[in-house]
């Protein structure tokens, strides 16, 4: 089917469905691709798209990026990080702040250069900061199995990955905002499968559908969940099919597993849900950054700034509807998470939304 | 921060592997992937590679690229005066 002949089907259920649709995608990726490539403006009216907790960076709660600064001011330490991490506000400073006053932390493309640098700088402790759904976390769980077979005592990761379908289960749950179905993210399901959604349709109703990024991935993936509604059928889907199968990935499953254990998790935004996150496991605690932050002094938490990034990151307000938007909070002086980061939804209605009076 | 792309494997080494991505050369690690070989494309994530791709996938991609860009250039074009 064409893009424009997609587009077309999805206004015939649309009006055969007669009510508005919320879908909500879960991926930041999908937040700028639907902006980007102007899809959001070519959907049909009472169609809507929202953006939920879909950005990895922008879910991480003050409190770490205070533990990571803290860590990378340590004279023994360096801080290893992914380049989304630098910018987010912690209670007083960022990392990138941070940086300009002296605290050693260094900008990687992937894990395998922070365990490149343990290696050779075996007398100074390299901690990467574990930040990242289920596409990420496999990577770096594989660095922390290798360094210890390797031996690397002084690789160390601070651990605060999350994981998705906990975090849905959690939004539905709350009642808090209504979601009519769910655009699932193609590269966190890569690895753990469609199979791990299941629960969403048989327990709430709502269909699933995992999608790719190119605009027309998207708008198959809307169309299918308007299908889904118009039969009243709800299920797991998979648009996604180049990469993503019911059973997922089961080496990078495997080494999750092997390196991590469930744990719950703090969400900027949504409280600390049960099981939706990823602890070092006990045999790799060697590893585990946590312990050096013993005796370290942490700022106190931040008082309140006005941001609404958790209302963003639940779908329940929109960014234009916070008051700070575009007025104290842009990207060069961002208020909160989700105006720093190129994923987060502020930012990305910062860059593409029509300005509204 | 769960974006990919697209890697063709050129030389491999263990779990180590020499990738391309769209004609420029890096390391990566395939210890994710079942039986990787020369000349396989892989989706590449933070320097791993995630998923294998199939001959056709990466047709697909390239199909659904080329769209996006001929989209592109056409809004370009009524852009201009
Ligand atoms: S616009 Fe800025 S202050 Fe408002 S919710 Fe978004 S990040 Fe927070």
């Amino acid at each position: 089917m064409s893009f424009s002949s997609t587009l077309l089907s999805m206004s015939s259920l649309m009006r055969e469905l007669g009510r508005p649709v919320k879908i909500m995608e879960i991926c930041g990726t999908h937040t700028m691709a639907a902006f980007r490539s102007g899809l959001r403006t070519l959907m049909p009216k009472g169609l809507s798209l929202l953006s939920g907790p879909g950005c990895p960076v922008c879910v991480t709660h003050d409190g770490y990026v205070d533990q990571a600064i803290a860590l990378a001011h340590r004279p023994d330490v360096t801080v290893a990080t992914f380049g989304d991490m630098l910018r987010v506000p912690g209670s007083e400073q960022s990392l990138e702040q941070a940086r300009a006053e002296g605290a050693s932390v260094r900008v990687v493309y992937s894990p395998l250069d922070a365990l490149q640098m343990a290696r050779e700088q075996p007398q100074r402790k390299i901690v990467f900061l574990g930040v990242g759904f289920e596409t990420t976390a496999p990577t770096i769980g594989w660095t922390i199995l290798q360094a210890a077979q390797e031996k690397l005592s002084n690789y160390r990761v601070l651990c605060a990955h999350k994981t998705i379908p906990n975090a849905m289960e959690a939004l539905l749950s709350s009642g808090e905002v209504k979601v009519d179905g769910f655009m699932c993210p193609g590269h966190v399901s890569a690895i753990i499968g469609s199979n791990a959604y299941e629960f969403i349709p048989r327990k709430h109703g709502v269909p699933c559908v995992v999608a790719g990024f190119e605009p027309s991935d998207m708008a198959i993936t809307m169309e299918m969940i308007l299908r889904q509604l118009t039969e009243k059928c709800p299920r797991v889907e998979i648009q996604y099919q180049r990469a993503v199968t019911r059973e997922g990935n089961a080496k990078a499953q495997e080494t999750l597993k092997r390196a991590f254990v469930e744990c719950d998790a703090e969400w900027r935004g949504l409280g600390t849900i049960p099981a939706s996150g990823l602890a070092i496991a006990s045999k790799y605690a060697a590893h585990d950054a946590a312990p050096l932050l013993a005796g370290l002094p942490l700022p106190a938490a931040k008082k309140h700034t006005g941001c609404r990034c958790g209302e963003v990151l639940r779908g329940v307000i929109t960014p234009p509807e916070c008051p700070l938007f575009r007025k104290r909070c842009t990207p060069a002086t961002p208020v909160g998470a989700c105006m720093v980061s190129s994923e987060g939804t502020c930012a990305a209605y910062y860059k593409y939304a029509a300005i509204k009076p | 921060m769960c974006l990919a792309v697209p890697a063709k494997i050129v030389k491999l080494d263990g779990p180590n592997a020499t990738v391309e991505v769209r004609g420029l050369t890096r390391t990566a690690n395939v210890a994710f992937i079942d039986d990787p070989a020369v000349g396989d494309f892989v989706l590449l994530h933070a320097g791993f590679a995630i998923r294998k791709w199939s001959a056709e996938d990466v047709a697909e991609f390239d199909r659904i690229m080329k769209e996006v860009e001929e989209a592109a250039a056409e809004c370009d074009q009524e852009e201009k005066p």
